[in-house]
């Protein structure tokens, strides 16, 4: 009843581990084939990949496991969905009825276990209840702020010996649950005048623009009005990146020209963006000369840290296409002479310290900087892969180098920050798109994190590039330890303890390549990128004593303060 | 500016509805002062009232979530418009001798009644505000009193105003 109740509701992949409380379900997986399932190694992975494949596709992700450890190795995959906002639905098999709270063999108490981290969940009482619940968890997995939601199913309401007359809902309605719709037509109609009038503008997106499908009208807006856009790491990609009112990322490693333009605007537009701690810096200090125009479908993610003096509650394409409608018919215009001047001043900050307008790291020296691995991996896939990245220094290369021009291109873990990410993210990716280029950019710390995933790779033949930027350290935490404590490196080293990377991709039945020279680096990505059927791990050193910036200083700093290199800072 | 607030909400009679209702209080550092939930005349639904402290911010930011939890019907805030609250209190004190009669005196200007007694103890109970509950305590002398038990605050809105489906 469960599997055909994913077939109703068009689910057509499921990520998965099979035991002991799920052998029912495994069962009826087994006698259909129209639900296709992966096995992983390890259940985080399944959550992974289940969240990436929603990333990349905008469908719900689906998720199988078992009880106990089944159920508790989700955890990590479900907090990371739930941070991000991603769509998932994760069925989690529970000891029988009779036996719950007997602490019985392989006993969680699911439901408890993942409250704070799902935006929903259910622990179904009764077979016959088993259609409604799916096509519950779909719907509020999906619509609104998307997230993920729990379904615990005790062994024993899956017993096929069970049977009732079977009916799937095609609608839902749930009197406590009405996602936010259309924006307040006065409250858009005020932002648009505030809009016009701005004399230094920037519209700040994030990822809430990808989730809700307006990329394409928020580029509209942005194009019409020809003001500066800066993206969030969660957003990018939802404008083009290499398009030239693109200022660049903002944040804790933001370009200079994005985090300089927010500090001196005198109006921002927030679309789908949550005003988190790696973007604002400190809060009091945040843009002190801004009026904030804020668009968001969560209520609660309004005015949490930074008030906004206009809030819109709504889907975001449906409070930009009104946007965009009252632009087209109104009469005034941007204020074009102040429009130009700040434009100037935005360009002199780009020629001054920007990431794209030159080089800012110096590569004079013998190693590979890990920047110029992001280049070249961006050279020669032309801008046009799936990025998935892991956490640390190589996840703000990749987000600083790759610039990313289609939505639901660039998949990492922003909120949660999970090591061990990239590369179950890449499979799920892989698995939306059997055709597309997916690279999985890591670091030696990371992808030790879900390495036994290569095996999967190998089962369900998933050409995944692994672009490992190794720099024989915990990057990140190696750099705030040299900035914040005097460089005493308290466990980030390995001590020569590293696998062989190419033995361990070849075990596997995988390609190593490993390099060490810049001069070999771009001819070895494309040697890598033209195995298209194959995996390879591609094992880059590189200069272990690199840094990430810019960096904005904190504590106390605004979005101006920022380290621009080791010495240098504004 | 700190205040004390009384949110009242409606929210599904399901399992694990009150878990994820006090979970978030404490997920997200907010305090709960008083707590009660009971099923309504209508079964399917529960009717809980908490109260709890905070500046306007947190209290938005509080309802904002309350309301965000898929369990939660309606929600109201009653503290900000005019009503009705009423906790009930049990109170066991020791009372022998002349002091009998004080207490019995204390009771009736409270309103209270003594429902049960015996030679040296007298067991009360007392409903208002929290505030009058408290006057009640301190007026019989804390060192009387041997035990007490308070149901925490209900609220009503005053006029017709009624917080229903």
């Amino acid at each position: 009843m469960l599997i055909r109740s994913l077939q109703d509701e068009g689910v057509d992949l499921v990520f998965g581990y099979p035991g002991g409380s799920a052998l029912h379900i495994y069962d009826a997986l087994f006698r259909q084939d129209s639900v296709k399932h992966v096995l992983v190694r390890h259940e985080q992975a399944a959550t992974h990949a289940a969240d990436a494949y929603a990333r990349a596709t905008g469908n719900v992700g689906t998720v199988l496991v078992t009880s106990g450890p089944g159920a508790t190795n989700a955890i990590t995959g479900i907090a990371t969905a739930y941070m991000d906002s991603i769509p998932m639905v994760v069925i989690s098999g529970q000891v029988p009825s009779s036996k719950i709270g007997e602490d019985a063999f392989q006993e969680t108490d699911m439901v408890g276990v993942s409250r704070p981290i799902v935006k929903h969940s259910f622990l179904v009482k009764e077979a016959k209840d088993i259609p409604e619940t799916i096509k519950k968890a779909y719907y509020i997995a999906s619509t609104g702020r998307p997230g993920p939601v729990v379904v615990d199913v005790p062994k024993d309401i899956t017993d096929p010996n069970f049977t009732f007359e079977y009916h799937y809902p095609e609608k839902v309605k749930i009197r406590s649950y009405t996602p936010a719709g259309r924006g307040h037509s006065g409250q858009i109609k005020k932002a648009v005048q505030l809009l016009l009038g701005a004399k230094r503008p920037v519209i700040y997106a994030g990822g809430g623009v990808i989730l809700g499908n307006a990329s394409a009208q928020l580029t509209q807006l942005t194009k019409l009005l020809n003001y500066p856009i800066t993206n969030t790491l969660m957003g990018l990609g939802c404008y083009p990146g290499s398009d030239k009112q693109f200022i660049g990322m903002l944040g804790m490693h933001g370009t200079f020209e994005a985090n300089t333009a927010m500090h001196h605007s005198d109006v921002i537009l927030a679309v789908g963006a949550r005003f988190d701690d790696r973007v604002t810096n400190t809060v009091e200090k945040f843009c002190p000369t801004a009026k904030i125009i804020h668009i968001d479908i969560d209520p609660a993610s309004i005015s949490k840290t930074v008030a906004a003096d206009i809030p819109i509650v709504g889907a975001v394409d449906l409070v930009l296409n009104e946007m965009l409608d009252l632009l087209k018919q109104g009469d005034i215009t941007p204020d074009e002479a102040a429009l130009a001047e700040w434009w100037r001043q935005i360009n002199e900050w780009r020629d001054r310290h920007g990431l794209y307008t030159q080089n800012r790291f110096d590569n004079s020296s013998e190693m590979i900087k890990p920047q110029e691995v992001v280049q070249a991996l961006y050279e020669v896939t032309k801008g046009d892969a799936y990025i998935t990245s892991d956490v640390g220094q190589h996840q703000m290369f990749a987000a600083q180098y790759y610039r990313f021009d289609k939505p639901r291109r660039w998949i990492n873990s922003g909120g949660l920050g999970t090591m061990g990410f990239g590369l179950p993210a890449a499979m799920g990716a892989q698995m939306a798109d059997r055709d597309a280029v997916v690279a999985c950019v890591t670091g030696e710390g990371s992808i030790q994190m879900c390495i036994q995933e290569l095996s999967t790779c190998t089962q369900y033949k998933l050409p995944i590039k692994i672009i490992c930027i190794n720099n024989q350290a915990l990057g990140m935490v190696k750099q705030w330890q040299d900035m914040n404590y005097d460089s005493r490196y308290s466990e980030i080293l390995y001590e020569d303890s590293l696998p062989d990377f190419i033995k361990l991709a070849e075990s596997y039945g995988h390609v190593g390549i490993k390099v060490t020279k810049r001069e070999e680096l771009k001819e070895k990505m494309q040697e890598c990128f033209a195995m298209k059927d194959k995996v390879v791990f591609m094992d880059i050193y590189v200069d272990p004593s690199e840094h990430v910036y810019p960096m904005l200083i904190a504590p106390n700093g605004s979005m101006r303060d920022m380290w621009l290199s080791k010495t240098e800072r504004t | 500016m700190t205040k004390r607030r009384i949110i009242s909400l409606l929210m599904e009679n399901s399992p694990g509805a009150l878990s994820r209702v006090v979970g978030l209080f404490s997920q997200r550092g907010y305090n709960i002062e008083t707590l009660t939930v009971a099923p309504t005349e209508d079964e399917t639904l529960s009717r809980l009232t908490v109260t709890t402290m905070g500046d306007g911010h947190t209290i938005e930011q509080i309802t904002k979530n309350l309301n965000k939890l898929v369990d939660v019907v309606k929600l109201v805030d009653l503290t900000e418009g005019a009503h009705i609250e009423r906790e009930l209190m049990m109170i066991k004190v020791k009372a022998s001798g002349a002091q009998r009669a004080e207490v019995k005196r204390c009771v009736d200007i409270f309103r209270g009644q003594i429902i049960d007694v015996t030679s040296t103890v007298y067991t009360m109970q007392i409903t208002g505000t929290s505030d009058k509950l408290d006057s009640f305590i301190s007026a019989i002398g804390e060192t009387a009193v041997l035990e007490v038990v308070r149901t925490g605050v209900s609220g009503i809105s005053r006029g017709e105003k009624v917080l229903s489906l």
